[in-house]
């Protein structure tokens, strides 16, 4: 029974129900599989103790016959969210240490409804990388390999995306500022899905770019991106940005069922010096629609351009305002102090030795942009900047046009330290095709698709209307069904 | 808009973040680089356009002004890294 944690959440949930299996069971051939599989560095805490106590539990509520979705079902915790008692470093040494007191709302909903945790997730650090090759921990490993290159699963969702291909989890949480949860996904083969802004709380979720930042599912299939997404969707009042409206069933929306949709294909999307591949996948994911009794609509989206830039603006600039918390004083990280030092150098030398380089980069950029003399030129340009790339958006959705199907990435997985020596733009393209949806709140979901020519995954996105997110997963879900991705990395960890 | 090694040094003191000397001109051409990237947004015409304060239509809750929540002094404290007496400690900012 070593494949339990091949399982998808879905055939688990039945399989617990029809008592075939128990959590119990479940969870520690999760257990098993995250210790084998050190060499990918996804799980960077571990909490097999959490983990088999929640899945006793879940087992006795399974027993009683009244049990959620979620129950019993072992998923990986991006190390972003705050578990109580558990650490919660945002993959920063400035977090060292730090062990929330309070639990996330996300995974308080997950384990309201039985979920497991095994652990806790890498990531780039504090959300802000396409590689996870800046967290505290080291790179994660893409499970994914053809030569003898170690492959990078993408970021900043890294260690998430590598532990569901991988199968060392079932699911595993994952946040998106820019495509964090979009790139990765692609990247390893798996689903993810960024709701719509404001779907779900990021109450206790350690904060990068507060107007931009979206958790969301990482799944190895639609069906369990919809499962995962009703739990951890809601109003919060602890998060004055998460919408008071009715979370359906999403589950339920999954028909399959596409015919008389109108898709839109964004010609601003087809980029200069875009590999043949890419143009290839874009077009065959076109057909697939188009055969399952879609509408495909060219669509513009003028201002597509200027998304990237408005973003390097924006999220630096609310970056340096969040992360001005870490101070050396209330929580993780202080500095040794010289003698006479006083209360600016323990805040100048906590945050030198605490921060990385990108994120130190980024917070320093911020700074500026919102600097005396420069907030009007570089921040509210920016902002408006913003409003017209929404209001792109809003004219198609106008026209009638149901989602947008796009490219996820520009290409597939790179090697780890392959973009080393290059400008830190070159990693900021790695978002080209997912940052427009942050900027517009809407909701997006990357759907394996096919290979490169050396068989890595890539991934097709589809762009969703604000709040639709059933029937974008039911588009992703005519698509997964067209595509038939079935690929699974072979194991060499 | 160039960033100089002087302005550099200026924004890393903002930032309260220490950068030694010797690697302030590599940050100053890293600035130049992404505020280059940046500069492209001035092709775009956002006259009479407003910036935006929120990406979903809706106006925040409001609630009425009481407290929620206290007497958590022991887990609030618990992740500092000095205290002393039930207060953070910090080093002396008035002589």
């Amino acid at each position: 029974m070593s494949d339990l944690s091949k399982l998808t959440i879905a055939a688990a949930r039945d399989k617990l129900r029809a008592k075939e299996i128990t959590a119990v069971e479940l969870t520690d051939a999760c257990l098993t599989e995250v210790e084998g599989a050190a060499a990918l560095n996804a799980f960077v805490h571990h909490t097999p103790e959490v983990a088999r106590e929640q899945a006793g539990n879940a087992d006795r509520r399974i027993a009683m016959g009244m049990s959620p979705d979620l129950c019993g079902i072992p998923l990986g915790i991006k190390d972003l969210f705050c578990t109580k008692g558990v650490a919660s470093q945002a993959a920063s040494g400035i977090l060292d240490g730090f062990k929330p007191e309070y639990e996330s709302t996300v995974t308080s909903q997950l384990f309201k409804d039985g979920a497991v945790m095994l652990g806790k997730l890498n990531m780039d650090e504090f959300a802000m990388g396409s590689s996870n090759e800046t967290s505290v921990y080291g790179d994660a490993v893409n499970p994914w390999k053809v030569d003898d290159r170690a492959l990078t699963p993408g970021g900043s969702s890294g260690g998430s995306a590598s532990a569901v291909a991988a199968g060392l989890c079932l699911g595993a949480t994952g946040t998106d500022t820019g495509g964090s949860i979009r790139q990765p996904a692609a990247f390893t083969g798996i689903t993810g899905i960024k709701p719509t802004y404001g779907r779900v709380s990021r109450w206790g979720v350690v904060a990068f770019a507060s107007s931009l930042d979206q958790a969301g599912p990482m799944t190895k299939d639609v069906r369990d991106a919809a499962i995962m997404l009703t739990c951890m969707s809601g109003h919060d009042a602890k998060d004055s940005t998460s919408a008071d409206i009715p979370v359906p069933d999403f589950e339920a929306a999954l028909t399959g069922d596409i015919k008389g949709k109108k898709i839109g294909i964004p010609r601003e999307y087809r980029m200069e010096g875009m590999p043949a591949e890419i143009e290839t996948l874009w077009s065959q994911g076109q057909e697939m629609l188009r055969d399952a009794g879609a509408a495909i609509v060219d669509i513009s989206l003028p201002h597509t351009k200027y998304a990237l830039p408005a973003y390097y603006v924006i999220a630096p600039a609310e970056a340096s305002s969040n992360l001005a918390r870490y101070d050396g004083v209330r929580f993780g990280h202080r500095a040794k102090l010289a003698a006479g030092d006083g209360i600016t150098e323990m805040y100048e030398k906590t945050r030198a030795e605490g921060f990385g380089a990108e994120v130190q980069r980024r917070v320093m950029v911020g700074t500026y942009v919102l600097s005396a003399g420069f907030y009007d030129a570089y921040y509210n340009r920016a902002r408006k900047v913003r409003t017209l790339i929404k209001q792109d958006f809003e004219t198609v959705f106008a026209d009638g046009i149901d989602s947008i199907l796009t490219p996820a990435t520009p290409s597939a997985a790179f090697g780890l330290g392959e973009m080393v020596d290059a400008d830190p733009i070159q990693m900021y393209l790695n978002d080209v095709f997912t940052v427009t949806v942050n900027l517009a709140g809407l909701p997006g979901i990357s759907v394996p698709a096919g290979y490169d020519s050396k068989g890595l995954p890539l991934g097709l996105q589809l762009i969703g209307r604000p709040w639709e997110e059933g029937d974008l997963l039911n588009t992703a879900y005519a698509l997964e069904r067209s595509v038939q991705f079935d690929g699974k990395p072979t194991r060499w960890w | 808009m160039s960033i100089d090694t002087e302005t550099a040094r200026k924004v890393a003191k903002l930032a309260r973040i220490r950068v030694e000397e010797d690697a302030l001109p590599a940050l100053a051409g890293e600035f130049n680089a992404i505020l280059g990237f940046i500069e492209q947004l001035n092709e775009v015409d956002v006259d009479g356009v407003e910036p935006m304060t929120s990406v979903t239509p809706q106006r925040l809750k409001r609630r009425e002004d009481v407290v929620t929540d206290g007497d958590q002094q022991p887990a609030v404290l618990a992740n500092a890294p000095d205290t002393r007496e039930g207060f953070y400690a910090v080093p002396k900012v008035v002589e």
